[in-house]
């Protein structure tokens, strides 16, 4: 069997490569989002503080033996606390400002941090072994899966839905959603706002070095590997729509699988095709996929 | 009185045209390279520190002048190379334009210093065009190209009965070159080429193509790709199990690249290389001292920044000047005997000297840090690059 000319079990294993892809784009975008939707910052740094997390993992790794799966926990966390701390000493003052301020401000936190890694670590990169527990590949028949991708698929899935849900769902994403539509109202309420916002960025970042630590046995461990992605990951929101968190999580595996397929086809324009996708939606509709438009 | 005066004003006079002919006569060199981003541990700024390694040896001076260097990051854009090489010469002049990894800067590079008629010396980029349909009277290419690489890697695989191939290559300049000169060594040894898949350069994920590579069934994947690209898509084929079905041949693959690799992700890869560390006392001896001051073993890229710039030099104290086609006619019947290489310059510009067929060595072989190469054979430099009936630069007829 056959489509558009290529083999079937070639088209499914495809799939599967782009639904690993769109994994890390999807719960990159999320932390974008669910920042924005908030703070309504674009937060540039979000790229970065993916790159710190993956090379956090190798250094736990290096330095102190801690293994993959401890510092999938304690990286987000160890990351989260610079977010807040970023929060707190720079973001806080310019939330009265335009959003290119937050842009230009995230854009030169992101050139220190990259900067400073890349002095230490250069760009080769360092390797990082995917942990015992995964190591492997399974034969599926129409390709061999190496266990670590679908974990990957498994472990962002999990927590992008326990995100929505808690946003959508529960008391606590009540007023999230609550302070961003009128945060003087919420807060005449009794409810801290500013802390919420300043957790909610630390929550943000976390999401960003958990995909980090996910990526580190697939990509090699570099300063650069966040620019790469970032980009792409803005154009995921932007097709999305700002600040719906579903919206970004679709988005992302989706634009993942598209890009996978582009791969087959047409491999030239694999970096560029999310892009073009970004410009049809952006002429059809403006506020994204699943934005609303105000 | 007046009699007196007038010779001492002459001599005043001839002074101050010779001091200001010695300041046009200033060495500069001005060297732009990947700084930041995929290629920059290959050359990038230990790059410019094997020049300034080498403009102190010289002793610092050249014509009775301090040599001054300049650098620039191009972040792999030809037309910010090509600008910052403008503006070097323009406004700073610069009497040499040091071009450093990536094709399409290096080959827009070379088009400024032509038309400006400055020496320009490469020894990142690969591309054989430098010095084949895109070739300069001033263009010197110094370390390495495609055909070489070609030849020695492409050869040699084709030998040990590698015949079918499919090739991953990075979609510029560069990858296109060293797809096309393996390519062609692999029919004319009788191989087959059953198919490439072009990837963006610097891709984050190469799994996808490297599915493509196995579905072809070819036994050999060819990686005409570099830097950080060559890193993820061995990295990938690792964990996909590619290498159990396919012999992976890197085409390009540097010591910085295999170090980060680590050797049990990168054991057994065979390579063309123009220079090792670790090749003889004297390449351990200059080694050595660079390892001292950068913690790092060099790359043969940084080795031959050392010794162009060596070459360069001396060429411009023996012609006693900077004016390009001087210098160029000195480096052409000035033959190099260094550290580096023992070699003569074409009129095609290609820097000719033996290249290296090394093996990366499995972690149980290497004995001690950055042991990574064992020399399966030593190719010579009439054989490994362009010969004059394959090349069609009109400059060597």
């Amino acid at each position: 069997m056959e489509i558009f000319g290529r083999p079937l079990p070639a088209m499914l294993s495809q799939l599967l490569l782009g639904l690993v892809n769109g994994s890390f784009y999807a719960i990159l975008s999320l932390g974008l989002a669910v920042i924005f939707g908030l703070l309504n910052v674009i937060n540039f740094a979000h790229g970065a503080l993916f790159m710190l997390g993956a090379v956090l993992a190798w250094m736990g790794m290096e330095y102190l033996g801690v293994n993959y799966w401890l510092m999938l926990l304690l990286s987000p966390l160890i990351v989260g606390a610079l977010g807040i701390l970023i929060e707190r000493v720079f973001l806080r003052h310019i939330y009265k400002l335009d959003h290119l301020y937050g842009l230009l401000l995230t854009l030169g936190i992101t050139l220190v941090i990259e900067g400073v890694l890349r002095s230490f670590y250069g760009v080769s990169g360092l390797p990082y072994s995917p942990p015992d527990a995964l190591a492997g590949a399974t034969n599926l028949g129409f390709m061999v899966l190496p266990n670590y991708r679908a974990w990957v698929v498994v472990a962002s899935l999990a927590v992008c839905f326990a995100t929505w849900y808690v946003i959508e769902r529960t008391k606590l994403g009540a007023y999230l959603r609550a302070g961003t539509e009128n945060p003087r109202l919420v807060e005449a309420f009794g409810v801290n706002v500013p802390l919420m916002v300043t957790l909610t960025y630390g929550f943000g970042v976390a999401l960003a070095a958990f995909a980090g630590v996910l990526a580190a046995p697939v990509i090699q461990v570099s300063p650069l590997m966040g620019q790469h992605l970032i980009i792409v990951v803005f154009a995921v929101v932007v097709i999305g729509g700002m600040g719906s968190i579903m919206g970004s999580i679709l988005t992302g595996l989706g634009l993942g699988v598209i890009e996978g397929f582009t791969k087959v086809f047409y491999p030239e324009a694999s970096s560029t095709v999310v892009f073009v996708i970004m410009a049809i939606v952006l002429v059809v509709r403006p506020a994204g996929l699943f934005g609303k438009e105000k | 009185m007046k009699l007196t005066l007038k010779p001492l004003a002459i001599a005043l006079g001839v002074a101050a045209i010779a001091v200001s002919a010695q300041a046009q006569e200033k060495v500069k060199i001005g060297f732009v390279t990947d700084m930041s981003s995929l290629y920059a541990d290959v050359e990038g700024k230990l790059g410019a520190a094997a020049i300034q390694m080498a403009i102190d040896d010289f002793g610092g001076k050249a014509l009775g002048q301090p040599i001054e260097l300049l650098t620039a990051d191009h972040q792999n854009k030809a037309d910010i190379a090509a600008s910052k090489a403008r503006e070097w010469i323009d406004t700073a002049g610069v009497t040499m334009v040091f071009g450093g990894t990536n094709s399409s800067t290096a080959l827009a590079t070379a088009k400024v210093a032509l038309e400006k008629k400055r020496v320009y010396i490469n020894n990142g980029a690969a591309s054989s065009a430098l010095t084949n349909e895109q070739c300069s009277p001033y263009t010197v290419h110094y370390a390495y190209d495609t055909v070489a690489l070609a030849k020695g890697t492409g050869g040699a695989v084709v030998d040990t009965g590698g015949k079918t191939w499919f090739f991953l290559t990075a979609d510029y300049a560069f990858g296109h070159a060293l797809e096309a000169d393996t390519s062609r060594i692999v029919k004319e040894k009788g191989g087959t080429v059953v198919g490439a898949v072009r990837h963006p350069l610097n891709a984050s994920d190469f799994s996808s193509f490297l599915l493509q590579a196995q579905n072809s069934k070819a036994q050999i994947l060819g990686l005409a790709n570099a830097g950080g690209d060559t890193i993820n898509s061995i990295k990938a084929a690792k964990e996909f199990g590619i290498d159990k079905t396919m012999k992976t041949a890197a085409l390009l693959i540097f010591l910085s690249d295999i170090h980060s690799l680590t050797l049990k992700n990168a054991e057994g890869l065979l390579h063309t290389t123009s220079w090792y560390w670790d090749l003889n006392d004297e390449s351990r001896k200059w080694a050595n001292r660079f390892y001292e001051k950068h913690k790092r073993m060099p790359t043969d890229i940084q080795a031959a920044d050392y010794s162009a710039t060596m070459a360069y030099l001396k060429a411009v104290q023996a012609a006693k000047t900077t004016d390009a086609d001087k210098v160029m006619e000195q480096l052409r019947k000035t033959p190099v005997n260094d550290f580096y290489a023992k070699g003569t310059l074409r009129p095609d510009g290609r820097f000719v000297h033996d290249m290296y067929l090394a093996q990366v060595k499995t972690p149980a072989e290497s004995k001690k840090a950055w042991d990574y190469l064992k020399i399966v054979k030593t190719i010579p430099g009439d054989q490994v690059f362009t010969t004059k009936a394959e090349s069609k630069c009109a400059l060597w007829k």
